[in-house]
């Protein structure tokens, strides 16, 4: 550590190589990086990118057949890992570098106590049973894992997402480790939850001074916690070097695409100016919906007294986190789920209890495009029978000789071309599969299309495509949408009006630019405050 | 993407020639379907063809010992007790084996999975109902029901498929409605359902190919279990009754001789356990051919060779 040149972990002209059914894929070519304690690292990428391999080949992790490394070296202290031991190697994992990962349900074993696993980390390592303990119970508390003395012995399906993060942290760094590795670590996680996480890391690099290797998507990510970055793109490194300079001053076209790509930085949609005008699509007054329970608690509202309007051709946002019933609602217009009390009407027809000639209006007014693209696409049905199926429910709509055209048409609509239509959904990339979902929801012409978070499983320039795919089906369509989202930046730069919602409940409703430039609620501001590409100018 | 080869992509070819190369392209399901097709014509045209042949005594040739020509190449197995050729036995028997194990397989899984759908979709008292149904036929021995019917009703070939039939419903049963229950929350049927579709086109389109390769592979594990059943039945004395006879019952006759005659059983055995493992290969190649995602697996091999 003494020598300039000798950085605490450096990737040099690394490359690896996977040998697939489809020949050879080279994941990452000629890849170099370098971190020294006490600095935090950021390799940014989209899914595919090759983010993640260097660090796998960090940790001995690249299974090989079918991978190769094919080139470079991988220095831990000047200490080349790719020809360490496998005994030194398992040696340095854990204790020297530690890593902790996106899925934490699926990392952490789930027929043992979590104290337990802590504790564990230490008696592998020759500590006594009570002294493993307690400086388990230790670590639980400073890694702020609430009231850990009386969970020390609960198990992990009983903790939240992020209670449940903050149990991996305290493993990897129970060791002391010089380095942590922290593969998406707050994805899954809502921005509240995240935010703190990150302050967590952040607070727990600089009390140990190890080096934090952050792995992730989110440009908010790397701009909040980040000294420097490495941006990749195709299994190269396009750009590299500390946060501001990269951000403030792209070099690289990918950089500068990516950058504008990210939503929230531009201004605020142009709302139609005369709200009043407009007719009134969706009408939802007082809708609750209660989920019996247990006889000793009382009844869980997902949905709490919730009223709202839709109009033509707007856009109308609904944000919150994870069990706030965003989704709930969703469910509940399209009739999937049975409401206890309220109403709503399509144009006064009743949504919730429809007689059967206006079930069938609705069913073809109201489409529903869905988070998961893989999920909601028939995987054995062609491309073609996929969109034409509306049309096999509702047959007065179009006659069979004019399917094969009209599938053609949207394919062209929403950005793929005609030959798609004999494939299957699997041969597509995931933006491809939300495009042919698209289609699909456009294909009965109706008014409202209810986004249920479309655009949150898709890498960030992707999303921006979807995004103006949607901005351009509604002018050219006359659309209107409910977009529902847990990412606020997405939600501020498409939608005309927002609802923030919270155990079932609206906190805040308002048009986009009011509610983010003057958040009235103390839980929307949180909100805004928490998210990392938001939160600068908010708290500033 | 575009390195997949896309149905279509070769119009001069038609639907026929391209599953028989795929066909091609797995080794072991090509020996399967031509082993199976041997089956077929023989359980066709044998008993036609050998019907007295294979009846015909030779005292002679008592427990002759296969491999040997001794006796003309029909005795190329040997014969069994009564030395009756076993090679023309297996072939004139076939297709009573067939038939008796072919349709109580299908009747078993038309009714079976007739049921689990409506149990696994419905989910409310009907699938109660269903399960415990099944539930009681399952708890009783099947062996012991099948002795208790076929000694009510008098034994034949009928009225055994009848019995071996009711008796594995359950296993058809229950392994769709697990399916059912499943599929039926997956996001593309929910999709479905937004649109308005009929429970039937839901079941039909969405759900059941979806199910069908579970069924279709369970089925054929079915069939060696359904022409054992039959040999212990046939050993029993409750199964086909002479002069009638299956690959299963032959076993049934060689068992006594196993010690000095042991080919008497062995053949066809043979015949019964190659059979289940070619609908079994089989099964496996259709299973791939019919899914979109595995289909390229057999077309990647295509490109190679």
């Amino acid at each position: 550590m003494t020598g300039n040149n000798r950085h605490l972990v450096e990737v040099r002209n690394l490359s690896v190589e996977f040998h697939t059914q489809d020949g050879t894929v080279q994941a990452v070519r000629n890849v170099s990086w370098h971190i020294d304690r006490g600095e935090t690292l950021a390799i940014l990428g989209e899914s595919g990118s090759g983010k993640s391999v260097s660090s796998s080949a960090l940790m001995g992790l690249i299974d090989i057949p079918p991978g190769r490394i094919t080139s470079g070296e991988v220095l831990y202290r000047g200490e080349d890992l790719l020809k360490a031991s496998y005994e030194r190697q398992r040696e340095l994992n854990g204790s020297k570098i530690a890593m902790i990962f996106q899925d934490t349900l699926a990392a952490l074993n789930p027929v043992y106590p979590v104290g337990w696993q802590v504790a564990e980390t230490f008696r592998a390592h020759g500590v006594g049973h009570k002294e493993a303990d307690s400086r388990a119970l230790e670590l639980l508390e400073r890694v702020e894992l609430p009231n850990a003395r009386a969970r020390f012995n609960d198990y992990p399906h009983q903790f939240s997402g992020g209670q449940r993060q903050r149990i991996m942290i305290a493993m990897a760094i129970a060791l002391d480790p010089d380095l942590l590795i922290a593969d998406e670590p707050t994805t899954a996680l809502d921005v509240s939850v995240q935010a703190r996480i990150l302050r967590l890391l952040k607070d727990l690099q600089r009390e140990r001074g190890m080096g934090l290797l952050m792995i992730t998507h989110d440009l908010g990510i790397v701009e909040g916690l980040a000294d420097r970055v490495a941006v990749m793109n195709g299994g190269e490194i396009v750009e590299t070097g500390p946060v501001g300079q990269v951000f403030n001053a792209p070099e690289h076209a990918y950089t500068r695409n990516l950058l504008n790509a990210v939503p929230g930085r531009q201004g605020f949609p142009a709302s139609a100016p005369s709200d009043e005008r407009r007719d009134t699509l969706i009408a939802v007054r007082e809708l609750s919906k209660g989920y019996p329970s247990s006889s000793r608690s009382p009844v869980v509202m997902a949905l709490d007294r919730v009223s709202f309007t839709l109009a033509r051709g707007e856009t109308l946002g609904v944000v919150g986190e994870s069990g706030s019933g965003k989704s709930t609602l969703a469910r509940t217009l399209l009739g999937l789920e049975k409401a206890s009390n309220g109403t709503a009407s399509y144009k006064d027809r009743d949504m919730l209890q429809p007689t059967s000639s206006d079930r069938t209006v609705l069913q073809r007014q109201i489409q529903m495009v869905f988070q998961d693209p893989t999920a909601s696409l028939n995987p054995r049905m062609t491309v073609e029978e996929i969109i034409s199926e509306p049309w096999a429910i509702h047959r007065e709509i179009l006659p069979k000789k004019d399917w094969k055209g009209r599938v053609g048409d949207l394919l062209e609509q929403v950005g793929l071309s005609r030959e798609h239509a004999q494939r299957y959904p699997h041969q597509f990339s995931g933006g491809q599969r939300q495009r042919i979902a698209i289609a699909r929801a456009l294909a009965l012409q109706p008014e409202v299309i209810i986004c249920d978070e479309a655009v949150s499983s898709l890498d960030v320039s992707v999303q921006a495509q979807i995004i103006a795919l949607l901005k351009s089906l509604k002018d050219e369509h006359g659309l209107s949408y409910i977009f529902i989202a847990h990412d606020l930046p997405v939600v501020r730069s498409f939608a005309d009006r927002v609802l923030v919602m919270r155990k079932g409940q609206i906190v805040e409703q308002g048009r986009t630019e009011d509610l983010f430039t003057n958040p009235q609620h103390p839980y929307t501001r949180e909100l805004l405050q928490s998210d990392p590409v938001l939160g600068g100018p908010v708290a500033a | 993407m575009s390195t997949i080869v896309t149905p279509g992509s070769r119009p001069n070819r038609s639907a026929v020639h391209r599953y028989l190369l795929l066909l091609w392209h797995d080794k072991f399901a090509t020996a399967a379907v031509m082993f199976l097709l041997l089956v077929f014509f023989a359980a066709l045209f044998g008993p036609a063809l050998f019907e007295s042949a294979s009846n015909r005594i030779n005292l002679l040739a008592r427990n002759a010992p296969p491999l040997s020509f001794q006796h003309g190449w029909t005795f190329i197995l040997g014969a069994d007790s009564l030395g009756r050729s076993i090679l023309l036995r297996l072939i004139v028997g076939a297709q009573n084996t067939m038939l008796l194990a072919a349709s109580a397989v299908v009747c078993s899984l038309l009714v079976g999975s007739f049921l689990g759908f409506i149990a696994g979709y419905r989910n409310d008292w009907t699938s109660a109902v269903i399960m415990r149904v099944a539930d009681v036929v399952m708890s009783f021995p099947s062996l012991l029901l099948a002795l208790i019917v076929l000694y009510v009703l008098t034994p034949g070939i009928a009225n055994v498929i009848l019995v071996l039939a009711i008796t594995r419903i359950p296993i058809y049963l229950r392994t769709t409605r697990a399916e059912v229950l499943e599929v039926r929350e997956r996001t593309f049927v929910t999709a479905a359902r937004i649109m308005g579709a009929s429970p039937r086109r839901l079941i039909w389109r969405h759900i059941r190919p979806t199910v069908t390769p579970t069924l279709i592979t369970i089925a054929t594990l079915e069939f060696a279990f359904v022409m054992l059943s039959e040999s212990s039945l046939s050993f029993l004395g409750l199964g086909i009754q002479p002069p009638a006879f299956t690959w299963g019952a032959m076993v049934a006759q060689g068992q006594s001789y196993l010690s000095t005659a042991w080919w008497v059983a062995f053949w066809p055995g043979v015949a019964i356990t190659l059979t289940a493992m070619s609908l079994n290969l089989f099964a496996n190649w259709l299973r791939i051919v019919g899914d979109p995602v595995q289909r390229w697996r057999l077309e990647s091999r295509k490109k190679t060779s």
